[in-house]
């Protein structure tokens, strides 16, 4: 009397691996891309209908596929075989996307010709080309590759936003947020810059700030806001209300997460269309080691670069607002004010870390001494222009492009974020000196599975504070709240406070004995 | 002063820990399963593809090394108490000046006919997950026997790769011996939702040969037949401790050990799974086989060797784990069968996955403990209620200080209280939204 397969529940108790609709899917978004690549090498589609069928089949396909894959099964974390599957672990299908998304940037940087831009006033072909139209209803103006570029940028964002959602379906936190990347990037990066063009103003996307838009202070930006009227005006102490006084506020209040996890443009691919790949960031603490002196040189880099830049700027012409001695003496007001915190905070700053009061008085010492040289001798010591040739094609396009995206499959999403972004790294360091943001750890519920770790984007070995029973206040913490999603006991929430903020991560509430009285605690 | 620890599970290992941080004894941690800690309750999630057994080691390979830890892997066989010393498979002796078992635990048998064949296995430790490896491929069923903590966990593995699961519990409703009633309806309805093949009140009665040794169908007491090419035996785990039973150390069901966890013998400790308190707190178990009272333990036992005695103490009870999608953390006493002063306060969400039960005694109107399903709460606040016996009401109007969920997730701490206005006839209200800092000032006052 067999009485196998007997079940009561609705839901298939076998679902296989991919149903006939998600393979379905799957070919229709295929044929989307295939459009593209027509498009691309056969260099003769220039039909905005083409171009639109392309996207929705790309959407669509991704959208249905998803829905399958999450909507018809119970709500909860979603991981199983992320490590079996060649894609995301690693195996063929990654390093394959890895080299071809990798490849695309590379054309896209250095040979957008390839990709079918225009050279020397010539109109526009191949994938460009294809472009045009929906470029030109958008700006009024032919397609380039950023707008190439921007547009699956964009579309990206949001079938995989979408993706996300139902992933999360159960999470409120984690939908708030995906809507929030999503919004900010296709209202504020590809629209409304878009839309200013068309009315004659300068390309500007009002939530990118200085240093993470490093060309905010070059000479043409600049002009640029200065030739474009009130408008132009708006948008410079926009920029500038940005970088130092909003976002220290929101840091404050929130951590670093207002903008790495709820605004950022890289930040909102790396949690959408990157978050498969979350779980190969590097965890060891080697990789830690080198990612604290790497985002914090790209910051000075960046510091210094723009310092000289601005020098060459304020130097060059003389009909600006800013004199030459006023840019030094804001150049040093703010170095002092810079100085005078981290003397204040000197003793907190030295419990983290061993060298970095050295560090950042060193930055800010040799910031000053060379800005007071220039003065002085007449010449910045180093080459703005140079400089920022360089920083362009380093930090620019070869790391945040190149190795920021192409490398997802292979390092993880965040690698740009992680140990690069110099914009990371300012809200990191005060994230860690003056943020009410901690994750916090639930009393001595961890049992060190490490699901925390293994899903934390940016390396964070989460689980080696939650077992501690410590706090979690880490500078490059992002705020994403997966550690605290995939947490199989409850144990960590992300969570802000102000009693507490120097004392955020002293308690350890695994300890259970009190060492001093020698009792239970 | 050379102290050995036998076993590297949580218990061993914290023992190790703590032993460092406060001597400079030579320590060595003996194990044959793996050459480094990890976390046994994680092993579902290398099955699973959650993570890679790296993943699941708490420490990288250079903490032993940087904190002269050592490692070493050897089968024990017998211990020598008089010689003070460790007899490996090997015939390699491990000398010791103390000695600290920690051996943990292994899966309950209960003489069903058929229990050691191939194809048969607890889930405990990692051997288990390299079987439940090996015999996954082209497998037509796998059959679990036990409703408890484990059983599911096994469950959860086998549906994750599609492989068809039956789960038999023996009680009326999944783990209704220790879950309330709702909870356990709740989970066994949970179970069902996901596909698989949950049969109550149903019992193992053999497991068949398929004439080569391997396992192949069951049959349950019932007389129903399944067939499958795995079983899982989950009904439970007790102490490891089969080879000390013949000598002079003291075992029962487990060692056992005084409140300093000092067995008979001097200079030899047993803690975590393995340990049998010969005089438990007042409503604790003597074996208590679950991760924190391991760790805790590994922690106290550092202490009585370096010489300053403290009573081993679990304080007041707490413990998690997670059913499938369910979440399930548990604060001080909750019960099964409560006696007639426990009055339960219980709130349902209508969609049936998520619940909060808050018990108290109706004689004292003091907080007994918090049951929760789907539903995290924070554990500091609801131990400091428990430990100072607060009165119901005042934990109901400041319940939001126990909430720790999500950020943006909705709070039902309201209709918590509502429905225990509905049973007293009050008409209490929630004072405070949830808020960190009111938190803080709540802890400290």
């Amino acid at each position: 009397m067999s009485q196998v397969n007997k079940s009561m529940s609705l839901a298939n108790p076998m679902p296989p691996f991919t149903d006939t609709i998600q393979k379905l899917a799957a070919a229709v978004g295929a044929i989307g891309l295939l459009l593209l690549f027509v498009a691309w090498i056969g260099n003769t589609l220039q039909s905005g209908a083409l171009l639109a069928l392309s996207l929705v089949l790309i959407s669509s396909g991704t959208i249905i596929y998803s829905w399958r894959a999450y909507a018809g099964i119970p709500e909860g974390i979603k991981n199983n075989g992320v490590w079996l599957n060649a894609l995301t672990n690693k195996g063929l299908w990654g390093w394959i996307s890895g080299i071809f998304i990798t490849g695309f940037y590379v054309l896209l940087y250095w040979y957008p010709n390839l990709l079918g831009l225009g050279v020397d006033g010539a109109a526009n072909s191949g994938l460009v080309g294809f472009f045009d139209p929906l470029s030109r209803m958008l700006s009024g103006n032919a397609a380039s590759q950023w707008f190439v570029y921007g547009t699956l940028y964009t579309v990206a964002i949001l079938i995989f936003g979408i993706k996300f959602i139902l992933k999360y379906r159960h999470n409120k936190y984690q939908q708030v947020r995906t809507f929030s990347v999503m919004f900010f990037q296709l209202a504020f990066a590809f629209l409304i810059p878009e839309f200013m063009q068309s009315m004659n103003y300068p390309y500007y996307d009002f939530k990118n700030m200085w240093p993470l838009n490093y060309y905010f202070f070059f000479d043409w930006n600049l002009n640029g806001f200065l030739e474009a009227g009130n408008v132009g005006l708006l948008m410079l102490v926009s920029g500038l209300l940005m970088t130092f006084i909003i976002s220290p506020i929101l840091t404050f209040y929130y951590g670093k997460r207002w903008y790495c996890s709820w605004v950022c443009g890289c930040g909102g691919l790396a949690e959408t269309a990157g978050d498969p790949f979350r779980h190969l960031s590097d965890k060891s603490l080697k990789a830690w080691k080198l990612e604290r002196w790497m985002i914090h040189s790209v910051l000075v880099f960046a510091t210094v670069m723009t310092v000289a830049v601005l020098y060459s700027y304020f130097n060059g012409t003389g009909d600006i607002l800013i004199t030459k001695p006023m840019f030094i003496g804001i150049t040093l007001l703010l170095s002092a004010v810079v100085g005078f915190i981290v003397w204040k905070n000197k003793k907190r700053i030295a419990e983290s870390g061993k060298n970095l009061p050295l560090i950042i008085g060193g930055v800010v010492g040799g910031i000053a001494i060379l800005t007071l040289l220039a003065y002085f001798t007449g010449s910045f010591i180093v080459d703005g222009n140079l400089l920022r040739g360089w920083y362009g094609f380093l930090i620019g396009a070869a790391f945040s492009g190149v190795v920021g995206v192409g490398f997802y499959p292979l390092l993880g999403s965040r690698v740009w974020c992680r140990f690069g972004c110099p914009m990371a790294a300012i809200l990191g360091l005060q994230q860690k000196f003056f943020s009410r943001f901690r994750i916090t750890t639930n009393g001595g519920q961890c049992i060190s599975c490490g699901n925390c770790s293994t899903y934390c984007e940016m390396g964070i070995d989460v689980r080696a504070y939650a077992q501690k029973g410590q706090n979690v206040v880490r500078a490059s913490c992002v705020g994403c709240g997966i550690c605290a999603a995939v947490c199989p006991r409850g144990v960590l929430r992300l969570e802000n406070g102000s009693v507490d903020i120097a004392e955020r991560t002293t308690e350890l509430k695994t300890i259970h004995i009190s060492a001093d009285k020698i009792g239970i605690l | 002063m050379n102290i050995v620890i036998l076993g590297n599970g949580i218990s061993g290992v914290t023992a190790a820990r703590h032993l460092r941080k406060q001597s400079d004894h030579k320590i060595t941690i003996v194990s044959s399963e793996t050459d480094y800690f990890f976390s046994r309750t994680a092993l579902m999630y290398i099955y699973m593809g959650h993570m890679r057994f790296k993943d699941t080691q708490p420490y990288e390979p250079e903490f032993w090394t940087k904190n002269r830890i050592d490692l070493k892997k050897a089968f024990i066989n017998s211990i020598d108490f008089k010689q003070k010393h460790l007899i490996a498979k090997s015939g390699e002796k491990i000398e010791y000046d103390k000695l600290i078992l920690a051996l943990g635990s292994k899966s309950n048998k209960f003489g069903w006919p058929g229990q050691d064949l191939e194809r048969v296995y607890g889930l405990y430790s990692y051997q288990d997950l390299e079987a439940m490896e090996k015999f996954s491929p082209g497998l037509n069923r796998a059959t679990i026997v036990g409703g408890g903590l484990i059983g599911i966990e096994m469950a959860e593995m086998f549906h994750s790769r599609h492989i068809p699961v039956t789960i038999l519990v023996r009680e009326k409703n999944y783990w209704d011996n220790v879950l309330p009633i709702e909870e356990s309806k709740m989970i066994s309805r949970h179970i069902v939702e996901h596909g698989i093949d949950l049969r109550l009140e149903s019992e193992l009665k053999e497991i068949l040969d398929d004439g080569t040794g391997k396992a192949e169908n069951v049959i349950t007491k019932s007389g129903d037949t399944i067939e499958c090419r795995f079983v899982g035996l989950t009904a439970g785990v007790s102490p490891n401790v089969a080879f000390l039973k013949e000598g002079e150390l003291e075992v029962q069901k487990g060692i056992v050990v005084n409140e300093y966890l000092e067995t008979n013998i001097p200079n030899v400790y047993a803690i975590g799974d393995c340990a049998q308190q010969s005089n438990p707190r007042p409503g604790r178990r003597p074996i208590e086989a679950i991760w924190y009272t391991g760790r805790m333990m590994g922690e106290t036992v550092a202490y009585n060797i370096c010489g300053k005695k403290v009573a081993y103490d679990p304080g007041i009870w707490f413990n998690s784990a997670k059913f499938l999608d369910i979440e399930y953390q548990v604060y001080g006493t909750v019960l099964a069968h409560p006696p007639e002063n426990h009055q339960s306060i219980y709130w349902e969400h209508p969609e049936g996955r998520r619940s909060i039960r808050i018990v108290y005694d109706n004689q004292t109107q003091e907080i007994l403990g918090f049951n929760l399903m789907g539903q995290r709460y924070r554990h500091e606040v609801c131990e400091k209620w428990l430990r100072d016996k607060t009165p119901i009401e005042t934990v109901l109007q400041n319940l939001s200080l126990a909430n720790f969920d999500p950020e943006f997730y909705k709070e039902y701490e309201a209709e918590v209280i509502s429905i225990y206005n509905k049973q007293s006839g009050k008409n209490l209200s929630l004072k405070k939204k949830r808020n960190l800092n009111s938190v803080f000032s709540f802890l400290r006052s």
